[in-house]
């Protein structure tokens, strides 16, 4: 234990403990910390986790996102060892957790509810652990002063959770779900129950936290920008599958399916035709958009396959002359304008009938006054800014 | 702030007067001099101590804190296994039912429940011998089966409102759960532990019916006596015990009801 006390002292560039995070993800040879290997939950006829493979590294921040009942939340508890798999192995560092219990599991959870125990002091909710453990009283008392400093409510030890603010008692949990130092920390909707504002600051925190301590999350949420910010990798779920795993760039740009693209921010779906599918690129013809997109990847797909092409609202530019381009343009009525401060976003009528989402970022004062209702506007878009989806 | 009608605080003073009106004169006429019922004769203290010099009146009295202490004391073990088992055995067939069936003892006229706790004690004394005859233990086991009732709901009802991740979340932390119990989920369900104790010592004290059905020769309790001696004519002397009860009885009410208030504070302020 002192050994580990200096080297947290040490330089930082000589500690593995805050060198920066390999990409092991990225790596094929890498072992896996966490093996989530044909998982199935079911729940008398209801399956809540259907079949999931999952591979998790050490020091990743993994992020599982989905809407309610996605089975996100049982995937998790299976994890914990709240729950058994109906079917499928968990394995945590190589050890196979079948039929090992909660409190004997290299886990600790930090529960969306927070449950903290309304009955003790700060201080012991957080060295609760560590007394079960049967650490000497000194040494837990000396660990939960580091910890709870660290969580900067050294201040607050002796109060009752009831005296304490959301922010503060979402830190409390915190530092009551780390103080064991356990090798995977199960996160269910960590900061759900903050405010907005409070949320953003503590997203960052909890990042510098898991990189300071080198302990690998795994974060339940149903919020996409919390996942986003906080994840090296996250894996979308619905319907109790994994639908996509990937870096949250790659989650964003590059969706796999429908679902994902409309699940993981706002997304204008426009279904087409292909007509010409390329190595390189794929042509698809929409009725509905009333124009010929041109896309710069490449699919498998039969000929004249009915696909939809995903355009995100922010890569869309609204012009009201004619653009030089005659492919990826559309002709369109701005319908409606809301005007959002550092963005303004246009609903734009289409002759079809189908509306188009734009944002615009407001780079200039009077950006909001160039476009006015019933303007009939050019959209455009170039080749690498939309994905063809065929799911 | 809102002005109050006369109206409704003239309501109000009706149903308080009708409620404490009997009772306040009891509680007068115990400080009676005169040992006439009825007539005012001064100031005293004299039936007290005339009370307390009454060897029928204190046995009984110290018969009845007995039963009602053991009384409590089991029906609080019986009462919070009954209310724990109906909360945490998950959904089953016939769940409504037994948690109705547990509710049952609390709408049963005393008549019934006492005359069948008669019957089954005299059966059951023709079949094994055991109870061997009726007094204290009979009466102990009759009161236990009501207020074991009354425990289990409270308790049911407090462990309904219990987060459970509280001990999936001592689970976590390494609590085994013959520790858990002992560390996290008893200190939470206390109050109403403590709640239902108070108030199985009040019913086992107050209970006059269902004592008299079970209880043998020569083992009255409290009320049985009061009741007894009223039938030969009040006298002064059982206003002053019944203030006394009155008061006994008040103290054990108004704390029951502060813990409860205590934990809804409490659980208001987590939310």
């Amino acid at each position: 234990m002192t050994t580990e006390e200096k080297s947290n002292q040490t330089n930082s560039d000589t500690n593995p403990l805050t060198a920066p995070v390999p990409d092991l993800w990225r790596d094929p040879n890498a072992t896996p910390f966490v093996e989530i290997e044909n998982i199935t939950k079911k729940f008398g006829d209801f399956t809540a986790v259907d079949n999931v493979s999952l591979k998790i590294y050490k020091r990743e921040l993994f992020c599982l996102l989905g809407g309610s009942g996605s089975g996100k939340s049982t995937l998790l508890r299976m994890l914990a060892g709240f729950e058994a798999p109906t079917s499928g192995r968990i394995l945590i560092d190589g050890v196979d957790m079948a039929g090992i219990q909660p409190w004997n599991r290299p886990v600790n959870m930090m529960f969306q509810s927070y449950a903290l125990f309304p009955h003790l002091s700060v201080e012991k909710n957080v060295g609760f652990g560590l007394r079960r453990d049967g650490m000497a009283e000194e040494d837990v008392k000396r660990r939960v002063k580091e910890m709870l400093d660290m969580v900067q409510l050294g201040h607050l030890a002796k109060r009752k959770p009831n005296q304490l603010s959301g922010g503060q008692r979402q830190r409390v949990a915190l530092a009551r779900s780390l103080i064991k130092r356990p090798k995977l920390l199960l996160l269910d909707e960590p900061l759900g129950a903050l405010d907005k504002k409070l949320r953003e600051e503590t997203q960052f925190e909890l990042i510098n936290l898991q990189e300071e301590l080198g302990v690998t999350f795994i974060v339940v949420t149903h919020d996409q920008e919390e996942a986003m910010t906080l994840s090296t990798r996250i894996g979308v779920m619905n319907h109790g599958e994994i639908v996509q795993v990937g870096e949250p760039h790659d989650i964003y740009e590059y969706p796999n399916s429908r679902y994902v693209a409309q699940f993981v921010g706002s997304v204008n779906m426009i279904a087409g035709k292909v007509s010409v599918d390329e190595v390189d690129h794929v042509v698809v013809e929409s009725e509905e958009a009333g124009c010929t997109m041109r896309i710069d990847h490449g699919i498998s797909c039969a000929p004249n396959q009915e696909v939809h092409v995903a355009l995100r609202p922010e890569k869309i530019m609204v012009a009201h002359d004619k653009p030089e381009q005659d492919l990826n343009c559309m002709k369109g009525r701005i319908e409606e304008i809301a005007y959002m401060g550092s963005l303004s976003v246009f609903r734009v009528r289409l002759p079809s009938g189908k509306e188009i989402r734009v944002t615009q970022p407001n780079y200039a004062r009077d950006m909001g006054a160039r476009f006015t209702w019933e303007d009939e506007v050019y959209l455009y878009w170039d080749v690498d800014s939309s994905v063809v989806l065929t799911v | 702030m809102k002005r109050r009608s006369y109206f409704l605080m003239f309501t109000a003073l009706l149903g308080f007067i009708f409620l404490y009106v009997p009772m306040i004169s009891l509680v007068i006429y115990s400080f009676n001099k005169s040992k006439l019922v009825g007539v005012w004769g001064g100031w005293s203290l004299k039936w007290y101590g005339e009370l307390f010099q009454n060897e029928q009146i204190i046995d009984a009295a110290l018969l009845s804190f007995n039963i009602a202490f053991i009384t409590s004391c089991l029906a609080v073990i019986l009462g919070t296994m009954a209310g724990f088992a109906l909360t945490r055995m998950g959904r089953f067939k016939g769940k409504m039912l037994l948690s109705g069936w547990i509710t049952a003892p609390l709408v049963m006229p005393e008549v019934i429940t006492g005359l069948s706790l008669l019957l089954l004690f005299v059966t059951m004394e023709s079949l094994f011998g055991w109870p061997a005859e009726r007094g204290t233990l009979t009466i102990i086991i009759a009161h236990t089966t009501f207020c074991m009732a009354y425990v289990a709901v409270i308790v049911q009802s407090r462990l309904a409102d219990m987060d459970e991740s509280l001990e999936e979340a001592a689970m976590d932390l390494g609590a085994k759960p013959s520790s858990l119990f002992f560390l996290v989920t008893l200190p939470l369900i206390a109050p109403a532990i403590i709640s239902g104790w108070l108030l199985s010592f009040t019913l086992s004290l107050d209970d006059l019916v269902i004592a008299s059905f079970v209880s043998g020769p020569g083992n009255s309790t409290l009320p049985m006596v009061i009741f007894s001696k009223v039938r030969l004519g009040v006298t002064p002397e059982v206003n002053a015990l019944a203030t006394l009860m009155i008061l006994i009885v008040a103290v054990g009410v108004v704390v029951a009801m502060l813990q409860m208030r205590r934990k809804q504070k409490n659980d208001e302020t987590e939310a």
